[in-house]
């Protein structure tokens, strides 16, 4: 049985859609193993299997009807991060706030799933409105990482990434503003893709910074991850930030080539602050991408160092904002003793509301959107020498929930890797790359020119088909 | 003890800035698509967007930036290349999203003016023009509040005016003047009543000659241009009387009372009052080409102006005369209709100002109500010019088919109202008038020829006035002559 769970799920989606396998029975397994390990990882802040499997029946008779042949992910389960809207099914945040809120209305990524033929298992767990990098602000309890429990999953989308490595799930799909998606992804040994903002609709996720939040992946491995992005990309007419028309080509990316791709390593990614031994591991793997015919060059882009305040100046910003409605009023009810709130929460929306405030708008929040706008450039401009930037997705090693509690701020740092992709717009990805000396999960980051999420998948294709081929 | 009327005018100046609110004439909503209709069923006409649900997301009605940019061009603004929304943030239970998408940083206009009297070409200069979403609305019951967002997301334009207005007069100017121009380029209703059309009275006084501004105050709640009239008089009034007896102006919202004639304190502005404005993220910036602009520009209407310049310069009308045909869309086109038809401009402005206003006032029948086609009220003009009736009877006529909308050509034939043409029967008639009157023939020949008009009047009797008056004078001194 856990066989099948191990298998990838384009390839179950192929047995499916020849009839092998008949999805309620797949949904059946899926549900025993998720009731079998929860109580270790706690990813999920609801499931429902009753709704999964009448929808796990309608897709049956679709695929017995000769439908939805072209879709890669039909009848395959799905972990939906529950800061996505869904229609009906409480989309919490992971607040008290929201904790008995139901949408009235489905995401756009939400729609596209159903259309696809994909099986909604259930809502995974996060950092409260996604601010943070552990997991643990949740209001349902913290997500244990399933590698070992004893350690963090990352966050804020750890119940995604969690749900994916301990076999819960085929596919989930999840939030990246600074990090969320791969850090949470490199933590748990997954595969975690940010899209460029305005590559997959906004539209129906609870936003925490909208000019920075984007929908996407995490997945088992990279042609999944493909499928997924395949299934949920393109315009909607219902986010203002997206491009009209987009394409992209499930070919392109999953082509095993990357022979006079130009790699570009920040030299900044690779300093000091950096574990020793995640350092050894991109090194490692930068040189498998050298064997593959990669050109791999180092250089300098002195700018990341302002990625952290700028990052945070403008996150907290717009999301003093969108927490305006959060009030005890609008949503919520315990508006006098502000219980309704978590303490993470409350002080970024306090830093934000600081940075807004009329002396401080020209002083701080002008100047961060100038140093952005500086840092886009910078990142756009190493993009005329190479195709892909590459490092590690965070600077530290996997901490245990003992280390995490001492220092729960030192995890803030990991941003610095990858909120600029976020910053800059440009789509990244993160894949595991080993594991340290405590056998928790190592990450490598591979970002992207904007809309180029082609390149940046091929490359983490080839790395992954290339480790598999030595083992 | 001098009066505050002569202390008002010798010592001091009204220093009036005005912010007006239309709301616009769009099928829906500035950022969703639920229609804008007036009173529809409480929370009928609403969705995620407009309620401010989380995860939903604002899409821009380009009507409505269509509407922002032909009312920037034809307020004389620099339409801004690039223009963007940005987030008023204040926490107001009619406010789903605790915050207003407006336009703080970079509004679609600036820097433009109204003239208010064709006379003087009095300007008022427009300091911007942008675009914001209207709140919802609340409805205070004995004991609970509702809320309806029917309102919520309607496209609003907010026109800010600089301080150059100076007494009401000009104000109630102002303001008329605006509502032509949004009424005539299909902005807005521009209705006080329903609140499409609000304005808010910034107002202060200095002493006259004095450099600096006094402390102004903001009056709202102003719901006809009597209103606003009344208010300013009021309110000026108010801080002269202040400051004459010593005291100071505070800044402050202050409400006007219609019924009371006054304005009531609402709330003091603190310094600290901070909306936290930022530019939406959720809204790309706009950019606009010259291109669009130009399109826009030269498919704009006629405006009021320009009408009148025509109706002035082509057709010969007085001004008074062309403002008053200007100032209602139906009279207006009453007017120009006729005149295509008839070329005969004054004649049809003497009949829209004179009569149509004589039986409008008269019969109580509203400007938009009026029946008579211009075809008709040709062919009205026309029977006078060719002398089939006067103008007595022509004025009997029209009265008759001004709410009805008969042919007057047929009113008059079987009203038998045409006049006796036929000079046999006139002459037989004066004949026997004359000789009823040796006196006059008497006076004629003494040299009193006044006696003519006389004569007509009797003539004009006997014929139940249908006698044609040019022909009935000419056999009447005929007729006189040859005794």
């Amino acid at each position: 049985m856990n066989d099948i769970l191990k298998m990838s799920a384009t390839d179950i989606s192929r047995l499916i859609k020849d009839r092998k396998i008949k999805v309620e029975e797949l949904i059946q397994i899926q549900f025993k193993r998720i009731k079998q390990v929860e109580p270790n990882i706690n990813s999920f802040i609801s499931t429902n299997e009753e709704k999964a499997m009448i929808k796990a029946r309608e897709v049956q008779e679709l695929i017995d009807q000769g439908q939805l042949r072209n879709s890669n992910i039909v009848g395959i389960p799905i972990a939906i991060k529950d800061n996505i809207c869904t229609k009906g099914i409480i989309t919490s945040a992971a607040s008290k706030t929201l904790s008995n809120y139901k949408p009235i209305y489905d995401a756009t990524v939400i729609n596209k799933l159903n259309d696809a033929g994909a099986i909604i298992i259930g809502k995974t767990n996060l950092d409260e409105f996604a601010m943070g990098g552990s997991t643990t602000t949740s209001y349902y309890g913290a997500s244990r990482n399933p590698v070992n429990n004893d350690y963090i999953t990352g966050g804020s989308s750890g119940g995604s990434a969690a749900a994916i490595a301990a076999d819960q799930t085929f596919l989930s799909l999840a939030t990246d503003t600074g990090g969320s998606i791969r850090q949470p992804a490199s933590y748990c040994g997954v595969v975690g893709l940010k899209p460029s903002y305005g590559r997959v609709s906004r539209y129906g996720m609870i936003p925490f910074a909208s000019s920075l939040d984007q929908i996407g992946t995490i997945t088992k491995n990279v042609s999944d991850t493909v499928a997924l992005f395949d299934a949920i990309y393109g315009n909607d007419g219902k986010d203002s930030n997206m491009i009209t028309n987009q394409t992209f080509s499930m070919n392109k990316a999953l082509a095993s080539d990357i022979k006079g791709l130009r790699i570009g390593i920040p030299i900044e990614f690779m300093d000091e602050g950096l574990d020793q031994e995640i350092r050894d591991k991109v090194n490692d793997s930068v040189e498998v991408l050298q064997e593959r015919g990669a050109i791999v060059e180092e250089f300098h882009l002195d700018i990341l160092n302002y990625i952290k305040p700028v990052y945070y100046i403008i996150a907290c910003a717009e999301s003093s904002s969108n927490m305006g409605k959060f009030d005890g009023i609008r949503y919520g009810k315990d508006l006098a003793n502000g219980e309704d709130l978590g303490l993470e929460v409350k002080l970024r929306t306090l830093f934000g509301i600081y940075v807004l405030t009329k002396d401080n708008y020209y002083q701080i929040y002008e100047q961060a959107l100038k140093v952005r706008r500086l840092i886009k450039n910078n990142i756009d401009n190493a993009f005329t020498k190479y195709d892909v930037l590459i490092g590690p997705t965070v600077p530290n090693i996997v901490p245990n929930f003992r280390e995490f509690e001492k220092d729960p701020y030192n995890i803030n740092t990991s941003t610095k890797y990858t909120a600029a992709a976020n910053l800059a717009g440009i789509p990244a990805i993160s894949i595991p790359c080993g594991i340290d000396r405590r056998g928790l999960p190592i990450g490598l980051q591979i970002m992207g020119k904007s809309f180029c999420e082609e390149d940046v998948l091929r490359v983490a294709y080839t790395y992954e088909q290339a480790i598999k081929k030595n083992r | 003890m001098i009066s505050l009327e002569r202390i008002k005018q010798d010592k001091y100046e009204i220093v009036i800035g005005i912010e007006t609110h239309v709301e616009l004439l769009t099928k829906t909503k500035i950022f969703c698509n639920c229609s804008t209709q007036f009173g529809g069923k409480p929370n009928s006409q609403c969705c995620p967007i407009c309620t401010g649900m989380p995860g939903a997301l604002p899409m821009l009605n380009e009507k409505v930036l269509e509407k922002a940019i032909k009312l920037a061009i034809a307020l004389n603004c620099k339409v801004s290349n690039i223009s963007r929304f940005d987030r008023k943030n204040y926490s107001y239970p009619d406010l789903p999203k605790s915050y207003q998408i407006s336009q703080l940083y970079m509004p679609i206009g600036r820097n433009g003016y109204l003239e208010i009297n064709n006379i003087n070409k009095n300007r008022i200069g427009i300091h911007e023009i942008h675009m914001e979403e209207d709140a919802g609305k609340l409805i205070h019951e004995d004991v609970n509040t509702l809320i309806d967002y029917n309102r919520a997301g309607v496209p609003l334009i907010e026109i800010v005016s600089e301080p150059d207005i100076s007494s009401s007069k000009e104000a109630v100017e102002y303001l008329e003047q605006l509502r032509y121009l949004l009424i005539d380029l299909g902005i807005s209703d521009c209705k006080m009543q329903e609140g499409s059309f609000r304005a808010d009275i910034n107002l202060s006084v200095r002493e006259i000659e004095s450099e600096k501004l006094g402390i102004r105050t903001e009056m709202k709640n102003l719901n006809s241009f009597k209103a606003v009239e009344d208010a300013i008089e009021y309110e000026s009034n108010r801080q002269i009387a202040v400051i004459e007896n010593g005291g100071s102006i505070i800044q402050e919202t202050r409400r006007w009372d219609d019924n009371l004639k006054k304005s009531i304190s609402m709330r003091v502005k603190e310094e600290s009052n901070d909306y936290r404005y930022f530019p939406d993220p959720d809204l790309p910036p706009i950019i606009i080409s010259e291109t669009f602009i130009n399109n826009i520009e030269s498919n704009l209407p006629e405006l009021r102006d320009e009408k009148i310049n025509r109706y002035c310069n082509t057709w010969g009308i007085p001004l008074c005369e062309a403002e008053i045909i200007v100032s209602e869309k139906n009279l207006a086109k009453l007017f120009e209709e006729t005149v295509k038809i008839t070329n005969m401009a004054k004649e049809v402005s003497n009949w829209i100002i004179m009569d149509t206003m004589r039986v409008l006032k008269d019969k109580k029948i509203h400007i938009n109500d009026i029946k008579l086609r211009p075809e008709n009220l040709a062919k009205l003009i026309i029977m006078i010019k060719d002398g089939k009736i006067n103008s007595t009877i022509a004025k009997e006529v029209f009265d008759a088919i001004f709410d009805t909308n008969l042919d007057p050509v047929v009113y008059v034939k079987e009203n038998d109202l045409i006049i006796v043409e036929n000079k046999e029967i006139l002459r037989e008639k004066i004949n026997a008038i004359i000789e009823e009157n040796p006196q006059s023939v008497e006076d004629y020949k003494n040299g009193k020829k006044k006696v003519i008009t006389y004569l007509i009047g009797k003539t004009m009797k006997v014929m139940a006035g249908q006698a044609d008056p040019k022909k009935t004078s000419e056999i009447i001194k005929e007729i006189l002559e040859q005794l």
